[in-house]
C-alpha cells in the first residue's frame, strides 16, 4: 500500500455549467521514504492541488476525487475535525515564502510549541525542549535564545528553517514542499534543499518536491509528475522522464533551460501562457503553444496512457517517433 | 523605548498651544458677551458694564487676556467660574468622574459588542450576517446622538418602561459622594440595591453614547480581520491542523487587533465630544452638560479650561495608545 494515493483528484472554482478545473483528474500515488517532484508552469495547478491534499481548499472551491486515501484512510470521506488530526501531524506543508508564511506576532518558538500541543500535548516544558532540539536539528544556531526571536527578527533562510521545524514537529510521514525556496537568495536555496533531503532520508518521509527548478528534480526526486494547465501530462522516474521526454511540454521544459540553450543567441522559450479559465482551447490543452500539433490535437483531447512505468498525455509521444524514426 | 515616550511627550507642547489659542479664540468668536447674558432682560448700564467687565479682566486687550489666561494654566489655575465664582479646576474635578464613568462604559459597550460584531461578519463573509451587522453599523454610525437618545428614552423608557428616563442613581437612595464614581460610591454606601440601580441608570446613556464608536469599531475589525485572513500565516496555522476557531481568535485576531487599537484610541475624542450631548438628553451631572451650560452663559473661563482639560485626556489616552501599541505589536517593541 503506498503511503499517499490519489485518483483522478479534481479541485474545480466557480459554479453553473462549466465550473473552472485548476485541478483536472489528477493521479499519482507516493510510496513511504519516496521523493516525488511536481513540476509545472505557474498557473499548471501544483499549488491547488497540494492545498487540496491538506484540505486547505475553501469555498467556492470544490474537491472530488476517486480516490484520496493516506495509509488508506479516505481523507475525502472524513469529518473535518478527523481531518485536521492528520492534518499537521502525518502530513504537514511547507510554504513558498517564509517571511509571510510566519505569524509576526507570535515567537518562533510559540509556533512550534503550538503544532506539538495540538497534535501530541505534553507538559510545556517538554513541549519547549522538543522545540529547541527541532531548531536545532534544521541547523538553526543558538536554538535556546532564537526560540523567543520573532520572526521579523529572522532571515528569509533562518525563517524557512523554522518552517521546517515546524512541518517536522509532530514526525510527518508525508512532507509537502510548496516552492521551498523561490523566495530565497541562490546560495540558501541549495542549503535549504539539501536540509530537505537530509530530514527526508533521516525520517524517511514521503516528500513531495513543487518545484519550478528541474535541475532540481532530475538530481533529488525519484519519480517526477510534469503538470500542464491542471493535468498531469507526463509522470515517471524522474531520470528517464527527463533524459528521454515523451511529452512536447516536458521537452520545451527542458530546453527552456539556459543550460540546453549554449551557444544560441537567445533562450529556447515555449511561446505563450498557461490556459486560464476563460481561454481553454479545444483539444489537447497544450496545442496552441506546441511544435508538433496536428488536426487531431486541436479537435481531441487526449488521455494520460501508460507506458510501462511512464504514463504521457498525447498522441504523438516523442519516445515512439524516435522508435519509430 | 523611554526615548520614544520622551520624543512623544515632546510634540504634546505644540499641540498644548494650539489647543489653548483655539479654545481662547472660539469662545470669544461667540457672539454676546458674558455681561450681557448677567444683565438679562433689564440690561446693564455703562458704569455697571464697565465695573464688571474689570472684575471679569475683560477690560484688557485680548492679546494680553490670553497672556495672563496661559500664564495661570501654566501655574495650574484654570481660573474661576464668572457664573459660580468656583475654580474651575475644582468644578472639573468634580464633574469629571460622571463622564469618565459614562464614557467607561460606553467604551465597553462598544467594544464588547464591536469586536465580536466585526470578527463574526469577516468570518461569514458575505452572509445575511455580514449584511446585517454592516447595515446596522452604518445605521448607527450615521445616526445624530440626540435623535438616537431620544428615541431609545421614547421606546425603552416610556413605550416598554424599561429603563430610567434620567439621572445617574435612583432618588430613593441617598448617596454620599466619595469618589465621584456612581456605582463606587453605591456600593461604599452598602445601600441595598443602591449599585444595581445606579448600574441600570448607566445602560442607556452608555449604549447612546457607545453606539457610534461600536459602529466604528465593527468596520474596522471587520475590513481589518479580512485583510488578515488572507494572509500566509493563516495558510501555515491551518496547515497545522489548528481548529478554525483557534486559527481566528489566536491567529488572526491579534494581528487583526492592530490597527483597531488605533481606532479605539481615536473614538476616545468621540466619547467625549458625544458625552456633551448625551449628558444634556439624560440629564447627566458630567463635564457635557456642565460645558454646554457655561457655553450658554459665556462663562470664558468654564468653557476655555474645560477645553483644554478634554484635550489634555485626549492627547494622554492616544500617546497611551501608541504605548500599547508596542505590547501588542512585536515588531514596534523589538527592533
Amino acid at each position: 500500500m503506498s503511503l499517499l494515493s490519489i485518483k483522478n483528484l479534481s479541485v474545480t472554482f466557480g459554479t453553473g455549467e462549466n465550473p473552472f478545473r485548476a485541478v483536472d483528474r489528477l493521479s499519482y500515488d507516493v510510496n513511504a521514504g519516496e521523493v516525488l517532484g511536481i513540476v509545472g508552469e505557474s498557473g499548471s495547478g501544483k499549488s491547488v492541488s497540494s492545498l487540496a491534499l491538506m484540505g486547505l481548499i475553501d469555498f467556492p472551491g470544490k474537491v472530488s476525487a476517486d480516490e484520496l486515501a493516506f495509509e488508506g484512510k479516505k481523507l475525502l470521506a472524513m469529518k473535518e475535525k478527523e481531518r485536521r488530526k492528520i492534518t499537521g501531524d502525518e502530513i504537514a506543508m511547507i510554504f513558498q515564502d517564509p517571511m509571510t508564511a510566519l505569524n509576526p506576532c507570535f515567537t518562533v518558538g510559540n509556533q512550534i510549541m503550538e503544532a506539538i500541543a495540538v497534535h501530541q500535548g505534553g507538559s510545556k516544558k517538554e513541549r519547549k525542549a522538543k522545540a529547541i532540539e527541532l531548531l536545532r536539528q534544521v541547523g538553526i544556531p543558538a536554538p535556546e535564545t532564537r526560540i523567543s526571536a520573532y520572526p521579523h527578527q529572522l532571515s528569509g533562510g533562518m525563517s524557512q528553517r523554522v518552517m521546517i521545524a515546524m512541518a517536522i514537529a509532530c514526525d510527518p510521514k508525508l512532507l509537502i514542499a510548496d516552492e521551498p525556496t523561490t523566495a530565497l537568495d541562490v546560495t540558501i536555496q541549495a542549503q535549504i534543499i539539501d536540509l530537505l533531503l537530509e530530514l527526508q532520508r533521516k525520517k524517511n518521509m514521503g516528500l513531495i518536491l513543487i518545484t519550478h527548478d528541474l535541475a532540481l528534480v532530475a538530481e533529488a526526486a525519484d519519480r517526477v509528475v510534469v503538470m500542464y494547465a491542471g493535468q498531469v501530462v507526463e509522470s515517471g522516474p524522474a531520470e528517464e522522464v527527463f533524459h528521454n521526454p515523451s511529452h512536447p511540454y516536458t521537452e520545451a521544459l527542458m530546453k527552456s533551460l539556459p543550460e540546453s540553450s549554449e551557444g544560441k543567441d537567445r533562450l529556447d522559450a515555449l511561446p505563450g501562457v498557461v490556459p486560464g479559465a476563460n481561454d481553454r482551447p479545444n483539444g489537447c490543452l497544450l496545442n496552441p503553444r506546441c511544435p508538433y500539433a496536428t488536426d487531431q490535437c486541436r479537435a481531441q483531447e487526449p488521455e494520460l496512457t501508460e507506458q510501462g512505468n511512464r504514463s504521457v498525455r498525447c498522441f504523438f509521444p516523442l519516445t515512439n517517433r524516435e522508435d519509430a524514426a | 523605548m523611554i526615548q520614544y515616550i520622551l520624543k512623544r511627550l515632546g510634540m504634546v507642547i505644540p499641540t498644548f498651544i494650539g489647543v489653548s489659542i483655539l479654545t481662547f479664540s472660539l469662545i470669544h468668536l461667540i457672539p454676546g458677551d458674558p455681561v450681557t447674558i448677567m444683565g438679562g432682560e433689564r440690561g446693564v448700564s455703562a458704569e455697571q458694564r464697565a465695573e464688571m467687565e474689570k472684575t471679569l479682566g475683560l477690560d484688557k486687550p485680548i492679546i494680553q487676556q490670553y497672556l495672563v489666561y496661559t500664564g495661570n494654566v501654566l501655574k495650574g489655575d484654570l481660573g474661576t467660574s464668572f457664573v459660580t465664582r468656583e475654580p474651575v479646576m475644582d468644578e472639573f474635578l468634580t464633574l469629571f468622574p460622571a463622564t469618565i464613568e459614562l464614557a467607561f462604559f460606553a467604551a465597553v459597550f462598544a467594544a464588547l459588542v464591536g469586536l465580536p460584531l466585526g470578527i463574526l461578519a469577516a468570518v461569514k463573509r458575505g452572509s445575511v450576517l455580514d449584511h446585517t451587522v454592516m447595515t446596522i453599523s452604518l445605521t448607527g454610525y450615521s445616526m445624530p446622538i440626540f435623535w438616537w437618545g431620544l428615541l431609545l428614552i421614547l421606546f425603552m423608557s416610556i413605550q416598554l418602561d424599561l429603563t430610567p428616563v434620567s439621572g445617574r442613581i435612583d432618588v430613593m437612595f441617598w448617596v454620599d459622594e466619595v469618589t465621584g464614581f456612581m456605582i463606587i460610591d453605591a456600593w461604599l454606601s452598602g445601600e441595598e440595591g443602591a449599585v444595581a440601580s445606579a448600574l441600570h441608570h448607566l445602560i442607556l446613556p452608555s449604549v447612546v453614547l457607545g453606539t457610534i464608536p461600536m459602529a466604528v469599531i465593527a468596520r474596522m475589525t471587520r475590513s481589518s480581520m479580512l485583510e488578515v485572513l488572507g494572509e500566509d500565516y493563516i495558510r501555515t496555522a491551518r496547515a497545522k491542523g489548528l481548529s478554525p476557531i483557534r486559527v481566528v481568535m489566536k491567529h488572526a485576531l491579534r494581528n487583526a487587533l492592530i490597527p483597531v487599537i488605533t481606532v479605539i484610541g481615536l473614538q476616545i475624542g468621540t466619547l467625549l465630544s458625544g458625552a456633551i450631548l448625551t449628558e444634556t438628553i439624560f440629564a447627566w451631572p458630567g463635564i457635557g452638560k456642565w460645558l454646554i451650560e457655561a457655553i450658554g452663559r459665556r462663562d470664558y473661563p468654564v468653557v476655555q479650561g474645560g477645553l483644554l482639560m478634554i484635550a489634555v485626556i485626549i492627547i494622554i489616552t492616544n500617546l497611551l495608545v501608541d504605548l500599547t501599541y508596542g505590547v501588542i505589536n512585536p515588531r514596534v517593541r523589538h527592533r
